[in-house]
Formats: structure tokens, C-alpha cells, sequence
């Protein structure tokens, strides 16, 4: 009898409630696996979208690809390192207005920001990881969600107006309003556009995947699995959990440089908390700690307000043939300005996730390959 | 000098209260679940609407903010047995994204229900200055006096009934408690419930000041997580006096910074102006509480040391 209250406190019962999420074990390295096979298939099709689509149609998918970095960078953070942040806004922020500080009062090239973007949101990540490395789990989270909410404040702050341009923002080319195509060549803006945002996309998912398969990359996975044992073989505890924050942040703060020059401008209150939560949505939608589903979570984060849009549509065609369209006294005029119900999907979608798949889209695509291989063999 | 500063103290004392509410109901529910709950603020907005639809639909406050309360009581009773009970055992980031997920679900549904525009909540104290005062209205005292109530309600209920020893000892050591009979699950319920209730008297006792709308928790549960955290978050009295102190310094700093920084340029012989640049910096100071505080001394003014065992 003695063997369940045993196990329940047992130490490793204890370790079981306080861990980050349940990471799946790490496929072996095989250059044709499934997932390199698909992704180079889903690569090869976000080659070809400019080919068929129309320039203007363009957008969406370079903000697919632009979140998607940001999907990543959130992922190499909880998902490779185990940590929490519900304000990876901030870090977006901040590669977003050193972008535009660096084109505008530096003078830089666009194109030439990003590196200097990445090294400035890898400080700001590693020192903001400092102190937040003393913190666990939960205190990680608070401490993050602070930094969302206070954010769009501190960029309206008087002291950093000249900079950051205040409640008004700035934009990032005066002159010309997009981004000028460089060395002469003969492409429209937002096709060139495209192709860049995706050859940084695939430059950082590479150095990504080499990061994971790295002593670095091992070293944090060791820290997300079992601290104490990590510690115990030897690894920094402080140090390598600030870097992967400062990673994290980096990678983020690269997608929001890509981002104000896809949108061609900066403002404070486009970094608001509800972005970090859409960032948090498209990581869990995707997998966490599941690279490739980056993707996954990129349109969902781009697509699916469109999705709520429908929602709203149904439920108040729903609702008014049965008489019951008063009991919402919002108006039928507020309807068309705000997708008021995309939120509550979100959270819908979420509880569900966690409820029916936990590993998000990552894991689904899992338990589809091995049925399958299971057919086959 | 210092008359304007003793003003600003008050003052800091009539926002602290609403702080201290929040962060009352901040520990409530880490008391019973030990996570902070992210959709704190939008639940108790979601409440202070309903207790605003009563009213719009012709009820006294007398009925209709006991019968808000009540109604979050039992809402925030289900949302644990609905949402959270399947879910216990898995990890943290499981129950942070359920957080957020009812962050989102309780703020998109208000704005659809009740749209975005402003509404005014009606103080049940009243308006005017308090006892002929210039610095503290009658809704703020009443406020305070509320905070303070509400605080020596929950310690009279934590040490004087069986409930609330059955509720401290399943938060404080679940396995033992299950032993000698106490059911933990409801308990943890019942703390959900009770921390809704809580933060409905919080989101009632603020929308005087702050106006309804289904954003207007967000910062304010910022300062309620500064307060809790200040304070510390297992002691409720600690709690209070945090949600009090982040006020004030709040208000201090708006007024001081300024001051305090060009006053330090002129030291090195450098003269300043700023203009009153640092008014505007309020929630970065939550935030630095926040930081500062968990870096320093994690378990806050009052509360208890969290060992962890390896």
C-alpha cells in the first residue's frame, strides 16, 4: 500500500508539477527526415507565392513570415530553454524603433540595419534576462507581463520623444514612403521586399537549427529538462539562460525591424500586450518547441482575425432572426470597426489546444507520421 | 515643500487603495492555486459590468453590487471546476496560456456584449470631499475603509472558521490535509470563488474613478500584482500594505523625479530642465517595483520564504 503515497511525494512527484512543459524527445539527425522533407516543400511554395500572386496580395505573406520570426524567437526561449515571456512585445518594439532610429537619425541603409538591430536586442534581452533569470516560472511571466503593459508608456516617455517620435511615431522613409529596391535592379518594391524578409527568415531558422544542435543548444535543452542535474554536469545556470534570452530577444527584435520596414513606420501603441498574447497564441498553436511550426503559428497569427471576423458575422446573423440581436445594445454601426469577438477565439482556440493538443500543430503532425510509418512498416 | 509632499502622501494613499484591492484579490487566488492569475483584472471587469447592467436595469446598489458579488463568487467557482480542474496536473506553461486565454475571452466578451464605449459607475459613498478635505474625496475613504474591512473579514474568516483553516491547510500542504478529510478540490474552488468575489468589490469600488470599460483592468492589475508582490504574496495584510505603498510612491515619483534628477545634474554642476517629463512614466514604475522586488527579496515585505525542495 505503501507504493501511491510513496509516489506522491516522491521528489521527482514534486520536480513533475514545477516543470516548464512536457518537451518531446529530440528526433535523431537524419538530413531526409519528414521534417527537413517538408520544410524544404513549404520553402520552395513561399518561393513561388510572388510568381502567382499579385505584388499587392504580397503582404499578408511577408507578415506571415515576419511573424513567424517572432514565433521562433519566443520558441527558442520556452520551447528550447523553458522559459516564460508575455512580453516579447517589448523586444519586438525594440527592434522595430532602433530600426527606425538607425535609418532616420544614423542614416543607415534598411537593409544594413538588421545586424546592428540584432546585436542592440541581444543586449537589451541578456540585460533584462539578468535579473529575470533569478526568477522562476511564474515570476518570469510576471515580470515580462509588467514590461508588455508598461512598453507603450515608456516609448510615449518626454526623455526618449526625439528618438522614438512620441505618440505620433515615425516613419521610416520620408521621402520615398517604401523601402527603395537596391543595386538598380528592376523588381517591384514589395516583391523585393518579400524575398528579403524570407531570406532573413531562412538565414535565422539555419542558424537556429544549428543553435539546437550545438553544445549551447544541448546546454539549454539540459536547463529546460532538469536545472539542478544541468547545474550539477557543470553548465552556468545564469549565464547560459541570460544568453538564451538574449537570443530570444534577438530573434525578435530582428522580426520587429522587418516589421516597421514592411509597414513602413513606427508606433507606441502598435506594441501594445495583446501582441505578446497573438505571439504567445501562434507559438502554443505551432508547437512549442517544435521550430517548423513557427510557420503555423505565423499565419495563424495573421489569419485568423480574419476568421473572427466571419464569427462575428454569424453570431449576429444568428442572433437577429430570433429576435435576440438587442441583447448585445453595442449597435450595428460599432460592428464593422472592431472584430470584437477575435479575442474571445483566440482564448477559445487556446483552451482547447491545451485541452486536446498540448503539443500544438508540431505534435498533431507527429502523431500523423508515426500512424502512418506504423502503416507502411 | 513639505505640505505639498504630505498632499501628495494622501493622495498616494486614495489611489493605493484601489491597488490594495487588487492585490487583496492577487493573494487570494495564490493563495489557493499558487499562480498568479494573469485574467485577475478582466474577471473582476467583467463583474463590475455586471453589477453595472443591474443597476441599468433599474436596481439599488444595495441589491445590485451584493448580487454582482455574488454571481462572480459562483462564476469564479465554476471557472475552476470547468477550466482548471482538467488541467491541474499538467505543467506551467499550460496553465499561463489558460490565463491568457481567459484574459482574452473575458475582455473580447465585454467589448462585444457591452461595447467600448465609456460608462460611469456610480459611487455608493457618494461624491464630494470627505469631511471638508481637499485631498480625499468621500469615495476614497470609503475605499480605504472597504480595503481595510474586507482585510479584517478575511483574516477573521482564515482564523476563526473551519472553513478557512480547511482552505489554509489544502493550499498549505495538500496530501496531509486530503488525509485528515478535508476536500481539497472544492477548497481550492472555493478560493477561486472567493478571489472572484474579491475582485469584484475591487473592479466595483474602482470604476468610479477610472470609468468602465473592458480595458481599464489592465494597468490597474499591473499595480495589484506590484502591491501583492511588494507586499508579499502569501500575506494578505501584506498585500494591503504594498497595494498602499506602490500608491504612494507612485504618486511621488510623478511629482519628484524631476526634481530629484535635476536636482543630481545640478550637484555635478550641470543645469537641467525636464519639464516634467517623468509625469507621465506611472506603470514603468509597477514594473520596476516588480523587477526590483523579486530580484531583492522575492518573498516581499511580509510574506513567507518559499523553499523549494530538490
Amino acid at each position: 500500500m505503501s507504493d501511491t503515497t510513496f509516489s506522491t511525494q516522491h521528489p521527482s512527484a514534486t520536480s513533475r508539477a514545477a516543470r516548464a512543459y512536457d518537451p518531446v524527445p529530440a528526433p535523431r539527425p537524419n538530413v531526409l527526415s519528414v521534417g527537413n522533407v517538408i520544410s524544404l516543400i513549404v520553402l520552395g511554395g513561399l518561393i513561388v507565392i510572388p510568381f502567382f500572386a499579385k505584388a499587392y496580395y504580397l503582404y499578408p505573406f511577408t507578415m506571415i513570415v515576419v511573424y513567424s520570426i517572432a514565433v521562433l524567437g519566443l520558441n527558442l526561449l520556452t520551447g528550447i530553454n523553458g522559459q516564460f515571456s508575455l512580453g516579447h512585445s517589448a523586444f519586438l518594439a525594440i527592434g522595430a524603433f532602433a530600426c527606425a532610429i538607425l535609418i532616420r537619425d544614423v542614416g543607415i541603409h534598411y537593409m544594413l540595419t538588421l545586424p546592428i538591430v540584432a546585436i542592440i536586442a541581444f543586449i537589451a534581452g541578456f540585460l533584462f534576462g539578468l535579473p529575470a533569470l533569478r526568477l522562476e516560472g511564474l515570476y518570469l511571466a510576471l515580470a515580462t507581463f509588467a514590461l508588455a503593459v508598461a512598453t507603450p508608456q515608456i516609448l510615449k516617455i518626454g526623455l526618449l520623444e526625439g528618438w522614438t517620435g512620441g505618440v505620433q511615431g515615425r516613419f521610416l522613409f520620408p521621402d520615398t514612403l517604401d523601402p527603395v529596391v537596391p543595386f538598380g535592379l528592376n523588381i517591384d518594391p514589395a516583391i523585393f521586399r518579400y524575398f528579403f524578409t524570407l531570406a532573413v527568415f531562412v538565414v535565422i531558422y539555419i542558424l537556429s537549427m544549428l543553435l539546437i544542435r550545438s553544445r549551447t543548444g544541448r546546454a539549454f535543452m539540459a536547463i529546460r529538462d532538469n536545472p539542478i542535474a544541468a547545474r550539477a554536469m557543470g553548465i552556468n545556470l545564469p549565464r547560459y539562460k541570460a544568453t538564451a534570452f538574449g537570443i530570444s530577444a534577438m530573434v525578435t527584435g530582428v522580426a520587429g525591424a522587418l516589421y516597421a520596414i514592411l509597414v513602413t513606420s513606427v508606433h507606441p501603441d502598435s506594441f501594445i500586450f495583446t501582441i505578446a498574447i497573438l505571439i504567445l497564441v501562434g507559438m502554443v498553436i505551432g508547437g512549442v518547441g517544435w521550430l517548423p511550426g513557427c510557420l503555423i503559428g505565423g499565419i495563424s497569427m495573421v489569419y485568423l482575425p480574419s476568421m473572427a471576423e466571419y464569427v462575428d458575422d454569424l453570431v449576429l446573423a444568428i442572433a437577429e432572426p430570433l429576435g435576440i440581436a438587442d441583447l448585445f445594445p453595442s449597435g450595428s454601426e460599432m460592428q464593422s470597426e472592431f472584430n470584437r469577438l477575435s479575442y474571445f477565439i483566440y482564448g477559445v482556440i487556446l483552451i482547447l489546444i491545451i485541452y486536446l493538443a498540448p503539443s500544438g500543430a508540431g505534435g498533431l503532425l507527429r502523431a500523423v507520421v508515426t500512424r502512418a510509418k506504423r502503416l507502411f512498416s | 515643500m513639505s505640505e505639498l509632499f504630505m498632499q501628495q502622501v494622501v493622495a498616494g494613499f486614495a489611489t493605493g487603495a484601489i491597488y490594495a484591492c487588487m492585490a487583496l484579490s492577487v493573494v487570494m487566488i495564490y493563495q489557493a492555486i499558487h499562480h498568479l492569475n494573469f485574467a485577475q483584472g478582466e474577471m473582476a471587469m467583467f463583474s463590475t459590468y455586471i453589477a453595472w447592467q443591474c443597476m441599468a436595469w433599474g436596481l439599488h446598489w444595495v441589491l445590485a453590487f451584493p448580487l454582482a458579488i455574488a454571481l462572480s463568487f459562483v462564476g469564479g467557482f465554476l471557472t475552476e471546476r470547468i477550466i482548471f480542474k482538467p488541467i491541474q496536473r499538467a505543467p506551467v506553461l499550460s496553465h499561463i496560456v489558460v490565463f491568457i486565454a481567459l484574459f482574452a475571452i473575458f475582455n473580447s466578451l465585454a467589448g462585444f456584449i457591452w461595447d467600448f464605449t465609456i460608462k460611469n459607475v456610480a459611487s455608493p459613498f457618494g461624491d464630494g470631499s470627505f469631511m471638508g478635505s481637499t485631498l480625499i474625496g468621500k469615495h476614497q475613504a470609503g475605499m480605504i475603509c472597504a480595503t481595510i474591512l474586507m482585510l479584517i473579514g478575511l483574516w477573521a474568516f482564515f482564523s476563526f472558521t473551519r472553513v478557512g483553516l480547511a482552505m489554509r491547510a489544502a493550499a498549505a500542504n495538500p496530501e496531509s490535509a486530503r488525509l485528515v478529510g478535508v476536500r481539497v478540490a472544492t477548497m481550492t474552488a472555493l478560493g477561486w470563488g472567493m478571489a472572484a468575489g474579491i475582485g469584484a468589490v475591487a473592479g466595483i469600488l474602482i470604476a468610479p474613478v477610472v470609468f468602465l470599460e473592458p480595458n481599464m483592468m489592465l494597468s490597474i492589475l499591473l499595480y495589484g500584482f506590484a502591491g501583492a508582490v511588494l507586499g508579499g504574496l502569501t500575506n494578505p495584510l501584506g498585500a494591503v500594505i504594498g497595494g498602499f505603498l506602490v500608491g504612494v510612491i507612485e504618486n511621488l515619483a510623478g511629482t519628484y523625479l524631476d526634481w530629484v534628477i535635476e536636482s543630481a545634474f545640478a550637484g555635478i554642476g550641470l543645469v537641467v530642465h525636464l519639464h516634467g517629463m517623468f509625469a507621465e512614466i506611472k506603470l514603468t514604475i509597477a514594473l520596476l517595483v516588480i523587477i526590483v522586488v523579486l530580484v531583492i527579496k522575492p518573498e516581499g515585505l511580509l510574506g513567507r520564504k518559499i523553499v523549494q525542495r530538490v
